[in-house]
């Protein structure tokens, strides 16, 4: 049971290392496969996606350009009397049969039986669904959407907060502690909870098919005056009287002392924060309802919502959608699991 | 500036590069800072410190009170009116009628003897899947921290490969599942491969359910592990020290030392996944869409279906959800402040 505490020290591999280790293989496995898995599909043609059991590497039938055809012939091997392989192209299917021809002699066509034809194909990394999921899919201006409603409601959140958090921890007033209790009593009343009274509000500001509704709503949120707070608390008071003494104004005491100082608390909350926006989905749904303005979640459900779901185009726009949040991850994950270790909350 | 000082900054371009880029952006920053200081100052001089403390909280309130307070008390008014109209005056008063509506049944038991089956469909949803998603969720995020909390190489690069999926958002996780769960799907062809037979996953109201909790706590359980492995690790180890001194064994050490020392963090991680757990919605709308039948519709798709997303409005019962919804969450938010109160 050495596992269950933390005083195993590092003498040899014993049993419950190997557990760990084991434990900690299927993890990754577990944690990166599914997100692999869709890589690798995304790359695939339509063709690849839907044949059963699926290969991991996208294959890619070889082609060849044979005179006298318009279109790229598929090439494939064709098993002869003597048991040898030729590599034939095949011009058409009539029923069982096919009819090949020879790449080196295009003029005279070669009748097989087609259920013993092998393919030749080869591994293609092809940016085909890519492309033409980029044309179909306005890819362009949800990302701008979505990184403008991230940046700008991640800034307004971060300044918003503060100051509020600045306020709620640095000065004694009259309701200070009433107005504190009211934010942190709606701590886990999320805006699903709320939709419809909210979707009024938005729309008697005439804020509905505008970023702006997506954006400000959430900006005030109890988990960043908390934890803001939290942290400015421990920031000692005699550094703002010296500040006050030398002449600063409130303002500057509050961008020039505090907001450096509560550098780490703000992090975390600017993390939380893109972590929200990026992936917001209903509230984004609820108030954007022209196609132009969604944000990649929203256009990513409407997209998968048809009838039909052409998966080789929601795979790659899946993809996607989250590589700029998985390169972030790469370069800040340091950062991002220590930083919400030492807060512990959300 | 002193001369070292300088002297590294000028090292190789790429650094002195980007020392001009970030002098640059600070000293528009404290440009901005400087122009607001005037006004503020200015602002001060009017209407005092105490005047500033409001001030400074007025943004945050103003968000806060138009989008947050306000709606929660409109609630009520939509809850307890009728019609398909959102403007609150061309609503008539019905009482209780909406939260009747919600709650009428001969037997709650069975929600085809209800009014408002579908209501009571979801309610029984999220009432089962919040028991099971949390219980779920709690036991593999502990086994992952102890697992973590371990001396083991490289722990920095595992916490992060439990996280990465909770970064993921939440429709392209269901996009996701689907694309792996469906009948030609990767998983079939592996129970194909070791013999077993071919599943319609998302077919089958049972396992439709069961892999709504699979891939919840597949997504979500890496965040509930940062935070029980902070707690593991504030555990102070010579407690260990003394336990193993008096004799104690691996699995008595976990008992007596770190299980009890954990419960605050626990306790916290419970509430916060119970929260996260009854809002439940995204995920299974992109991966199933409530289906099959009904077998996956949650509260706040109920809430978003009658609001939003059918033929006649119906703001009243969706709004009715809301406040059955929000008086369950409100009973777990004193919790969570209750059990912060004894920690600190």
């Amino acid at each position: 049971m050495g596992f269950l505490s933390n005083t195993n020290g590092r003498e040899s591999l014993n049993w419950t290392d190997i557990l760990t280790y084991l434990y900690l293989t299927l993890g990754t496995l577990l944690m990166f496969g599914p997100v692999l898995w869709i890589v690798f599909s995304s790359f695939k043609t339509e063709r690849e996606l839907y044949t059963f059991p699926p290969r991991l590497l996208p294959y890619q039938q070889e082609l060849v350009t044979v005179a006298g055809y318009d279109d790229p012939l598929p090439l494939f091997e064709v098993p002869q009397e003597d048991g040898s392989l030729v590599t034939l192209a095949r011009v058409r299917r009539v029923g069982l049969e096919a009819q090949m021809v020879d790449p080196a002699n295009p003029a005279e066509i070669i009748s097989a039986d087609n259920t013993t034809l092998i393919p030749i194909e080869r591994v293609v990394f092809s940016l085909a669904n890519y492309q033409e999921g980029i044309q179909s899919f306005a890819f362009a201006r949800y990302f701008l959407n979505s990184v403008i409603v991230t940046v700008v409601a991640t800034f307004l959140t971060l300044l918003v907060n503060s100051m509020a958090a600045f306020s709620l921890s640095k000065y004694q007033y009259r309701g200070r502690n009433t107005i504190f209790l009211v934010i942190i009593g709606t701590l886990m009343v999320p805006i699903s909870v709320i939709l419809v009274p909210a979707f009024l509000i938005i729309t008697q500001i005439g804020w509905n098919n505008n970023l702006l509704g997506v954006i400000v709503p959430g900006a005030a949120t109890p988990t960043g005056v908390f934890l803001l707070r939290q942290y400015m608390l421990t920031i000692p008071d005699e550094l703002l009287d010296s500040a006050r003494i030398d002449g600063a104004s409130e303002w500057r005491i509050y961008s020039q002392i505090i907001l450096p100082l509560a550098g780490p608390a703000l992090a975390v909350l600017a993390i939380f924060s893109v972590m929200w926006r990026w992936n917001d989905f209903l509230w984004p749904k609820i108030v954007l309802t022209r196609s132009e303005l969604f944000t990649l979640q929203v256009g990513l459900n409407a997209f998968q919502g048809d009838l039909q779901i052409q998966w080789h185009l929601v795979l790659a726009m899946t993809v996607l959608t989250i590589l700029p949040i998985t390169l972030v991850f790469a370069f800040l994950q340091r950062y991002i699991t220590t930083g919400i270790a030492t807060t512990g909350m959300k | 500036m002193g001369l070292p000082n300088n002297r590294s900054r000028t090292t190789n371009p790429f650094t002195a590069m980007s020392n001009l880029i970030d002098d640059f952006f600070r000293s528009i920053f404290e440009f901005i800072i400087n122009v607001l200081d005037v006004v503020f100052t200015f602002l001060q001089n009017r209407i005092g410190i105490k005047g500033m403390a409001y001030f400074f909280v007025l943004p945050n309130l103003l968000i806060f009170g138009i989008f947050i307070l306000t709606p929660m008390v409109l609630n009520f008014f939509y809850a307890f009116t009728g019609g398909d109209n959102i403007l609150l005056d061309q609503r008539t008063y019905v009482g209780t009628q909406n939260l009747e509506t919600l709650f009428t049944c001969e037997n709650f038991l069975d929600p085809n003897s209800c009014r408002e089956d579908l209501f009571i469909r979801a309610v029984g949803n999220t009432a089962v899947f919040v028991v099971v998603q949390v219980f779920w969720m709690i036991l593999m995020s502990l086994i992952t921290a102890l697992i973590l909390n371990r001396d083991i190489r490289g722990r920095g690069f595992f916490r992060s490969v439990f996280f990465y999926p909770v970064l993921l958002s939440p429709i392209v996780v269901g996009l996701m599942w689907r694309w792996i769960l469906q009948e030609n799907g990767i998983l079939n062809s592996i129970l194909l491969d070791i013999g077993l037979e071919r599943i319609s996953f998302l077919a089958s109201a049972s396992w439709a359910r069961l892999w709504v909790v699979v891939i919840s706590v597949w997504s979500l359980m890496g965040f509930y592990t940062l935070i029980l492995l902070a707690g593991l690790q504030s555990i102070p180890a010579d407690l260990y020290e003394a336990a193993s001194m008096d004799g104690a064994n691996e699995w008595r050490k976990f008992w007596n030392v770190t299980l009890p020392l954990l419960m605050p963090t626990m306790l916290v991680v419970v509430v916060l996944s119970t929260i996260r757990a009854v809002q439940v919605f995204d995920v299974v709308f992109a991966f199933t869409g409530g289906g099959p039948g009904t077998a996956t519709q949650y509260i706040v798709q109920y809430i978003y279906t009658n609001g939003f997303a059918s033929a006649t409005r119906q703001f009243g019962l969706a709004s009715a959800a809301s406040l059955a919804m929000a008086s369950v969450l409100i009973v777990f938010t004193l919790l969570q402040l209750r059990l912060r109160g004894t920690e600190d």
